[in-house]
């Protein structure tokens, strides 16, 4: 394949490679939207003391596991990435396929206990908390679904030993959807 | 769809020279991965919806000049039509002209030539970028002829007047409208890290960070500062998205939610904005300006840093568009502060213009008239924001026809004049033909002073206390004496000749493209790399064992020790 891409794509007049060069600029766009999201929920819930009450209703245990689970699969995320700098595209592969798992059961947790929430009255019109609940989660859900189709595609490669330096990049995006995580733990479920 | 990139690129790299005689028109023109290709597709687009956006504004000007009128070519304008017009008359012409020309098109199809690469570093994920963008347009389009009407609530698009059918009267219309910019700026997220990862990577060999034309800088701060505003707006659009279909209360304070909110995340956004635009324009002048007035450019640096300052600054200016939003007025001073501020560097850039044509050999080209019709226009509108960034003027001006005369004195010169002057430029880069210089020169007169005409009343109605989104003037009779009338009848007139000379434009690039003069390589004599190649670039843009190496700054014009007065980037010695 390498012959297939431009002569543009190859150079490196930064001495950083494009690809990773690329997803890091795409981090900081994400940061921004993000940031927008939690900086306007920070003033409103400093604005609105009494969103405590909704959010002591949050299920900070299922957040706790959810938690866990996502960090889980950043480490075998890591550990795919180790191999793929190895060489070894099956042992990347395989791992790649342990971090999809994590993020299906992190969106299995979820489905899980917004079902719970949503049978208890606690929907997204209930009030302003809940909005900000359910955008801000399911804007971060919709990255993990997005990471883990992408990461599919990257794993089916890497175990025919093509692209493995993608491993990498699809590292460095999983390690943000962590981060945005562990922003949103303690802002949504621990914040009573 | 990989494997026929894939192949495209096999050929390339096997069979240069006979260039694609195998390929199909779709898959040439339509589904091209080539820069140059997608910036054409841009320019089209971008050009398509300015006749609309320029049609939406003769309407609602007959309207207002001959309220009540049957508008030639349009029929009666409903009060909800007028507010339609209005609205997608400026979200057009911003977000679906200024920017895709500007940025997207010039972007794509210069930032290679210019740094001497064969393509974008991803050109797949480009030519998505005009795909979603191509989408944009046309769900904007479709909102215009839903049921109820297109969305009437402004570009600015303020709860809770956006956030509800109830109040807006244009639900379907409203969500579609939202759903089309939020896919414009999909687009242009996507476009931008690859206009930002390509100047930052695939320069020339040689090409250090002072040899890149400044055109191409501009563009990149530009992506780079439309990707660290847009972000709170996209989410804030989520928000407004899920006020107005799952009736959640963002923007509602009644249950919590707050409609001042959206302005902060509007304008975070907004005001950048208009520096994301402004920025490209000014290196499309400077680099005009440079090789017509064969001069180096009085201060290379100076533009770059003044143009990076003036996108840190640009993020503390946005609450000027809210004095009379009911902010704190403590926070108006420091408003008014910053954007009295963010004047200096601009009048900067100015006058690194005035001195790098200072003492040259002008060359009064079409190019060159709209690159200084640019500096002149542009200057007044400039200063008129003087008046609007200082909160105590600004109570007054708000929201009358002088803010809006205010901003069309920007906007145009960006979007229009910087966009002719562009096109002017590389015209015969693009399509290997030279443009009519009479006929250009026309077109450029045609447009110039009617131009002032329109907006130099408005400044004079908006003085007079006029608001701006009035639909009848006759509703109202203690504003409406004769003597605000034959302004208004004189601004539209304006408008009609204006817009009868770009007829004189379409007429003269499609005559100049079937039969204009071979332009060859280089007819501006001109120094940067896009100049080197054939005219226009054959795909690849240079041999592939010809790519060129830089030994020098792109505007070494009038050196001394040379006979000829130019110095292209990649001759050695």
């Amino acid at each position: 394949m390498a012959h297939a891409r431009p002569i543009a794509t190859t150079r490196s007049a930064t001495g950083i490679p494009t690809p990773r060069l690329a997803v890091w600029w795409i981090l900081a766009s994400e940061v921004v939207i993000f940031g927008g999201l939690l900086g306007v929920y920070i003033m409103h819930r400093i604005g609105h003391p009494e969103w405590a009450e909704a959010a002591s209703h949050t299920q900070t245990w299922i957040g706790a596991i959810n938690t866990f689970v996502l960090l889980t699969s950043s480490f075998t995320c890591v550990l795919a990435h180790q191999a793929a700098e190895k060489g070894n595209g099956k042992e990347a592969a395989k791992l790649l396929g342990f971090t999809i798992l994590g993020a299906l059961m992190f969106l299995m947790i979820k489905s899980y206990e917004w079902t719970t929430e949503i049978i208890a009255g606690y929907t997204i019109t209930a009030n302003t908390f809940w909005s900000f609940y359910y955008t801000a989660a399911g804007l971060h859900a919709l990255h993990v679904i997005a990471g883990a189709i992408i990461m599919g595609f990257i794993a089916v490669d890497a175990f025919r030993g093509r692209e493995l330096h993608r491993v990498e990049i699809i590292g460095i995006y999983w390690h943000f959807v962590d981060v945005v995580w562990i922003f949103l733990f303690p802002l949504l479920y621990i914040a009573k | 769809m990989a494997d026929t990139v894939a192949d495209v690129h096999q050929h390339e790299a096997h069979g240069h020279g006979d260039h694609h005689h195998d390929q199909s028109w779709v898959s040439k023109y339509l589904l091209s991965t080539d820069h140059k290709i997608i910036g054409m597709q841009y320019m089209f687009t971008g050009m398509f919806m300015a006749v609309i956006g320029g049609y939406m504004a003769y309407v609602f000007r007959m309207q207002l000049a001959f309220p009540g009128i049957s508008v030639p070519g349009f029929g009666q304008v409903s009060p909800g039509e007028y507010n339609a017009l209005i609205t997608n008359h400026g979200s057009i012409m911003i977000f679906w002209v200024a920017m895709p020309v500007l940025i997207a098109a010039f972007g794509n199809f210069l930032i290679p030539l210019m740094i001497g690469a064969d393509d974008m570093v991803f050109p797949r994920i480009n030519r998505l970028s005009f795909q979603v963008f191509f989408l944009s347009s046309v769900v904007l389009l479709i909102s215009l002829f839903v049921e109820g009407g297109g969305f009437g609530g402004a570009w600015t698009s303020y709860p809770p007047l956006s956030a509800s059918g109830d109040y807006n009267q244009t639900e379907l219309g409203a969500t579609l409208w939202l759903s089309a910019v939020a896919l414009e700026f999909v687009a242009f997220l996507l476009g931008g890290i690859n206009f930002i990862t390509t100047l930052m990577n695939s320069r020339a060999p040689g090409m250090k960070a002072y040899d890149i034309p400044l055109v191409c800088w501009m563009i990149v701060i530009a992506s780079i500062l439309f990707m660290l505003s847009v972000g709170p707006l996209i989410a804030g659009a989520v928000m407004l998205l899920f006020d107005q279909t799952l009736n959640t209360g963002f923007y509602d304070p009644a249950r919590g939610g707050d409609p001042i909110l959206w302005q902060h995340l509007f304008w975070f956004f907004g005001h950048p904005e208009v520096y994301v635009v402004l920025l490209p324009a000014i290196g499309i002048t400077v680099d005009v300006m440079a090789t017509f007035a064969r001069k180096k450019i009085f201060g290379y640096k100076m533009v770059l840093y003044t143009a990076v300052a003036t996108g840190v600054l640009s993020f503390f200016v946005w609450a000027h568009h809210q004095f009379i939003a009911g902010i704190d007025p403590r926070m108006a001073n420091v408003f008014t502060i910053t954007t009295l501020l963010i004047s200096v560097p601009i009048a900067e850039m100015l006058f690194v213009m005035i001195a790098t044509l200072y003492g040259g050999s002008i060359r009064l080209t079409t190019p060159m008239l709209w690159a200084l019709a640019f500096m002149a226009e542009f200057l007044i509108g400039g200063v008129t924001g003087i008046f609007l960034g200082a909160s105590g003027a600004d109570i007054y001006f708000h929201d009358t026809y002088f803010v809006l005369a205010h901003f069309h004195y920007t906007f145009f010169p960006i979007a229009i004049i910087g966009s002719f002057c562009a096109f002017t430029y590389w015209f015969p880069k693009m399509f290997g033909k030279m443009m009519n210089d009479t006929l250009g020169k026309i077109h450029f007169w045609g447009t110039i002073i009617p131009f002032n005409f329109i907006f130099i009343p408005l400044f004079v109605l908006g003085m007079g206390g006029q608001h701006r989104r009035i639909y009848n003037f006759q509703h109202f009779p203690e504003i409406a004496g004769p003597e605000y009338f034959q302004l208004r009848q004189l601004a539209t007139i304006a408008l009609l000749v204006m817009l009868a000379f770009q007829l004189v434009f379409f007429y003269n690039v499609i005559m100049s493209w079937m039969r204009g003069e071979k332009a060859g390589k280089n007819p501006w004599k001109a120094n940067t790399l896009e100049w080197t190649t054939e005219s226009p670039p054959p795909h690849g843009n240079w041999p592939v064992d010809e790519l060129p190496t830089v030994y020098r700054g792109p505007y070494e014009y009038g050196h001394p020790d040379r006979e000829e007065d130019y110095w292209p980037q990649n001759l050695p010695g």
